[in-house]
């Protein structure tokens, strides 16, 4: 069987020579067009007059427009609340597109788009959450809150309280390869889209509504993105939708890429998030009540916004079980880029909260972190099952034995007393370690979207072409699918040919996110291979008089009635006898309702778990830090293919511990970002990995019917990344009695800033 | 527009430029070489390093006069008909990629390391590699895949 072998990505030798081809790599017609968006320079104000004259004066310019130039608002939001392609009279943020340029080349366009004059009347710009605060800048009529028991009593009548406040950093996705789509005119009037999309149908959907098409005339296909993390759910739909309407306007083909700049100043992050808590315990770390406030940054639109702040406060939790607990989330409109989906979607903020106040009890109460947490987790599996704060019973709870195999391993408890000793000997360095567990929950809170297609073809030479609705990013899907078709026809790997991600195949698709590409789009490609086996197995059984359910499909061969025929035979025959040899497959996540606004209901399919150790080093005159080590030990049921699950661990950790250290993102106060190229803003390199780095998989199935019993790999990993910033805190603390108060992300500054603290 | 010519891949090519066109751009355009990646625009990230004369140079950095004359190799290049070049065997075996998008650049800046040093230590890779980012693996396959081209045992680098 395919399954569960630790086989290759599927494109690694096209990858390894060069030969993969992202949208920007395709050949183009010779005549083709490139194009660059002027922005804006303010963040908030009335365009008063716009010349662009400068801007048609350079040579290869061929059109330049402005939203004026459009009969009808043409729209890229993924939300209901309407977002423009170009400003409309108002600009927003700086770096929100006000005019498009069209041109012979990449540089002309992009040199062309620097010379518009564009005079503004400023309005007063809202750029920090307590100004959008106050302001009452927000999305939703107030602040959504999530609650069970009653949290202000049982903080009340805790002996012991805390409060504090914790600012969880947002983060650039930084996909290696930036945004781009290309759109090609077809003769009769419709359009072929290739965009780097996590979401090709909704590519589809806002082309054909921009050109007042109907969908059908539109067809996306999107083979690969070089690195996705959420930041291609939404953000490819300007170039996209720009693309197209320049492709009408001209005839000719039109492509565009982002600078890496312009990306970084114009597409959305992470939600940044500032977390309040109050929280009442007991002497033995058990927490009785607690009450969180997030204030969210949605950024100047809406976008994925409210999904994002749902799922913070579906993850305030964590692995904990908190009956009386109250969290306030507030949705704030500031005149910042708009904040998107990214790798975690809101939940790694939410369990960041939860987390600092695991960390801030232990050290009042002088307790090792680890044990506040495991006094605090769910109940095991076995015991009657305890209600997350939005009511769904937790069944699978395996971090209780996944905690104590994760503490033996890695030597946790004397690694923990050694780091105790070598601080006691060392006056200027300090080191720092930290258990941290994850429980993400599994499903889109959407949940229409928990649905899949999938098309699959078998030809008459035995031949197996392959097509569903998840797009690759690099996380394996294709592979991981692959896996499975093989596996359910038994045969090799090298039968099945994967297509690209294509609109005119598979329809109504939903985006690859909530790291449910392999769960749905598995689960429809076994849907559709089945109904081509299940004829193959009628039609062998027939013939054989044999009952077609003891028909066995194993390496390359069918057996039956005690004969084993070669899978291409059995294939050429069907195809002679007129059985169709190609069926379609759909999969809906069953089990899930989910009330987002009472916060009520089962939302997640299921959960995925995992935990980290982390060990640091830190400088207390300087704040430098470094990540000696790490051990992980990671859930992700019956792997579909372990050396793919391990690498996204890997990588979701590094991105993890990141996010919450170097990864700064500054804006002056105008509200110009001033990190936007890798020059300023820090992601790890080579050389920041963890000297030494544990991986290891929790050997168990889902205990929920998935794919194989597989669970989701793509986001719960990053924040196994939390464990870094945890054990920056550890460090810090070593530095005096008081608590050190860490802020993320935790910079060389904020270290040295807990140091301060710490020792005050 | 000026006249360069220069071998790339072994192969001599010529093409007009402008003073201010890029190698990468003469590479991902005229010559349809589009392995080599651009990331960043801006030196930093190493999706588009090449061989130019037997060293390593980030593409988006270099004018395409300035390599007037020289041998060039890209990623395409590296492999010997079907043979892989070993670094690209160690690559696809190792799990060293997953988007795929930094790996060109990866495997270039690996070969000129190996060329230099052809038995690095795990902590001589980690700081040679420091100029070319990768956001998807954690680099942990790659620092491997590197040691195990090099022809060391990697069996004890730990994780999978
Ligand atoms: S594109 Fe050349 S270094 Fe990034
Ligand atoms: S594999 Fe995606 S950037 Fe390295």
């Amino acid at each position: 069987m395919s399954v569960a072998k630790p086989l290759p990505h599927d494109a690694a030798r096209l990858h390894v020579t060069g030969q993969a081809r992202y949208v920007d790599d395709i050949p183009l017609p010779a005549n083709a067009l490139h194009l660059a968006f002027g922005l804006s320079t303010i963040a908030y104000g009335k365009i008063t007059h716009i010349d662009l004259s400068k801007v048609r004066a350079v040579p290869g310019v061929i059109a330049v427009l402005t939203a004026d130039d459009f009969d009808h608002h043409v729209d890229v939001s993924p939300s209901p609340s309407p977002e423009p392609l170009l400003a409309e009279g108002t600009v927003h943020f700086v770096g929100q597109p006000i005019f498009l340029v069209v041109a012979e080349s990449h540089l002309a366009a992009r040199k062309a788009a620097r010379l518009g004059q564009v005079e503004y009347e400023e309005l007063p710009a809202i750029l920090s959450l307590e100004d959008a605060l106050a302001a009452d800048s927000r999305f939703e009529d107030g602040p959504r809150v999530y609650a069970a028991g009653d949290a202000e009593a049982a903080i009340a009548g805790a002996s012991n309280t805390l409060e504090g406040q914790i600012d969880v950093a947002g983060q650039e996705h930084f996909y290696l390869e930036g945004q781009a789509a290309t759109a090609l005119p077809q003769d009769d009037g419709g359009f072929i889209v290739y965009s780097s999309s996590q979401h090709p149908t909704e590519i589809q959907h806002k082309v054909a509504h921009a050109l007042g098409l109907p969908m059908s005339d539109v067809r996306c296909e999107v083979r690969r993105m070089g690195g996705g993390f959420g930041g291609k759910e939404s953000q490819g739909n300007h170039l996209a939708v720009a693309c197209a309407l320049a492709a009408r306007l001209t005839g000719r083909a039109c492509t565009m890429r982002y600078d890496r700049d312009d990306d970084m100043v114009v597409t959305g992050k992470r939600h940044d998030f500032q977390i309040k808590y109050r929280v009442g315990f007991a002497d033995d770390g058990r927490i009785s009540g607690l009450e969180f406030i997030q204030l969210c940054r949605a950024g100047w639109s809406m976008d994925l916004t409210l999904p994002v702040a749902d799922r913070a406060m579906l993850h305030a939790d964590n692995a904990y079980f908190l009956p009386d607990i109250r969290i306030e989330s507030h949705r704030l409109r500031t005149n910042t880029q708009s904040n998107t989906a990214f790798r975690g979607f809101g939940g790694p903020q939410g369990m960041v909260g939860v987390e600092r106040v695991m960390d801030h009890v232990a050290h009042e109460l002088g307790m090792d972190p680890v044990e506040v947490r495991k006094r605090n987790f769910y109940a095991k599996v076995g015991k009657p099952p305890q209600s997350t704060p939005y009511g769904m019973p937790v069944e699978d709870f395996i971090l209780h034995e996944m905690t104590e195999r994760l503490e033996a391993t890695s030597d946790y408890h004397a690694r923990r007393a050694a780091v105790r000793e070598w601080n006691a000997d060392n006056r200027y360095l300090k080191k720092g370690i930290a258990l941290t567990p994850v429980k993400f929950g599994i499903s889109f809170t959407l949940t229409h979207l928990n649905q899949a297609g999938a098309l699959v073809h078998v030809y008459q030479d035995g031949s197996i072409a392959l097509n569903h609705g998840g797009t690759e990013m690099g996380q394996g899907l294709f592979q991981k699918v692959a896996q499975v078709a093989a596996s359910r026809f038994g045969v090799d790997m090298s039968r099945v040919k994967i297509t690209a991600t294509d609109t005119g195949k598979v329809p109504n698709t939903s985006a690859t996110a909530a790291s449910s590409g392999s769960d749905l789009n598995g689960m429809a490609v076994k849907a559709a291979c089945d109904t081509i086996r299940d004829r193959l197995a009628s039609f062998v059984a027939e013939r054989a008089q044999a009952d077609p359910k003891s028909v066995v499909f194993k390496d390359g061969h069918v057996e039956v009635g005690g004969d084993r025929i070669p899978f291409d035979d059995v294939v050429t025959d069907a195809y002679m006898n007129r059985i169709s040899l190609s069926a379609t497959g759909f999969y809906k996540t069953p089990k899930i309702v989910w009330d987002r606004i009472k916060g009520e209901g089962r939302p997640f399919f299921y959960f995925a778990y995992g935990a980290a150790v982390t060990e640091v080093v830190i400088d207390t005159l300087t704040g430098e830090n470094r990540i000696l080590r790490a051990d992980i030990l990671h859930d992700c049921g019956a792997s579909l293919n372990p050396a793919i699950d391990v690498g996204q661990i890997e990588g979701g950790y590094v991105q993890g511990a990141g996010w919450l250290t170097t990864e700064e993102l500054v804006w002056d106060d105008k509200g110009r970002l001033l990190t936007h190229a890798p020059s300023t803003y820090k992601i790890p390199a080579c050389s920041d990995r963890p000297d030494v780095f544990n991986v290891a998989l929790w050997e168990g199935e889902n205990s929920e019917e998935t794919i194989y019993r597989s669970k989701a790999v793509g986001e719960p990993p990053l924040m196994l990344g939390i464990s870094a910033l945890m054990a920056l805190s550890d460090a810090a603390a070593a530095c005096g009695d008081k608590y050190p108060d860490l802020q993320s992300p935790a910079t060389a500054e904020q270290v040295f800033n807990a140091v301060q603290r710490a020792g005050s | 527009m000026s006249s360069v010519s220069m071998t790339v891949n072994g192969k001599a090519v010529s093409s007009d430029v402008e003073g201010r066109t890029l190698l990468v751009d003469l590479l991902r355009g005229p010559l349809g070489l589009t392995g080599t990646h651009v990331g960043c625009d801006t030196s930093q990230c190493g999706a588009c390093v090449v061989h130019v004369n037997g060293e390593a140079v980030k593409a988006c950095t270099m004018f395409a006069v300035e390599a007037d004359g020289a041998e060039v190799t890209t990623i395409e290049g590296m492999a010997d008909g079907d043979d892989l070049h070993p670094i690209q065997e160690a690559f696809r075996e190792h799990h060293g990629l997953q988007c795929g998008f930094c790996t060109p650049g990866m495997i270039m800046s690996a070969a000129a390391l190996l060329k230099e040093n052809p038995k690095p230590t795990e902590d001589e890779v980690r700081h040679y590699l420091e100029g070319n980012i990768c956001r998807c693996t954690g680099y942990h396959n790659i620092v491997k895949a590197i040691m195990a081209a090099s022809g060391q045992d990697v069996s004890a680098i730990a994780a999978e």
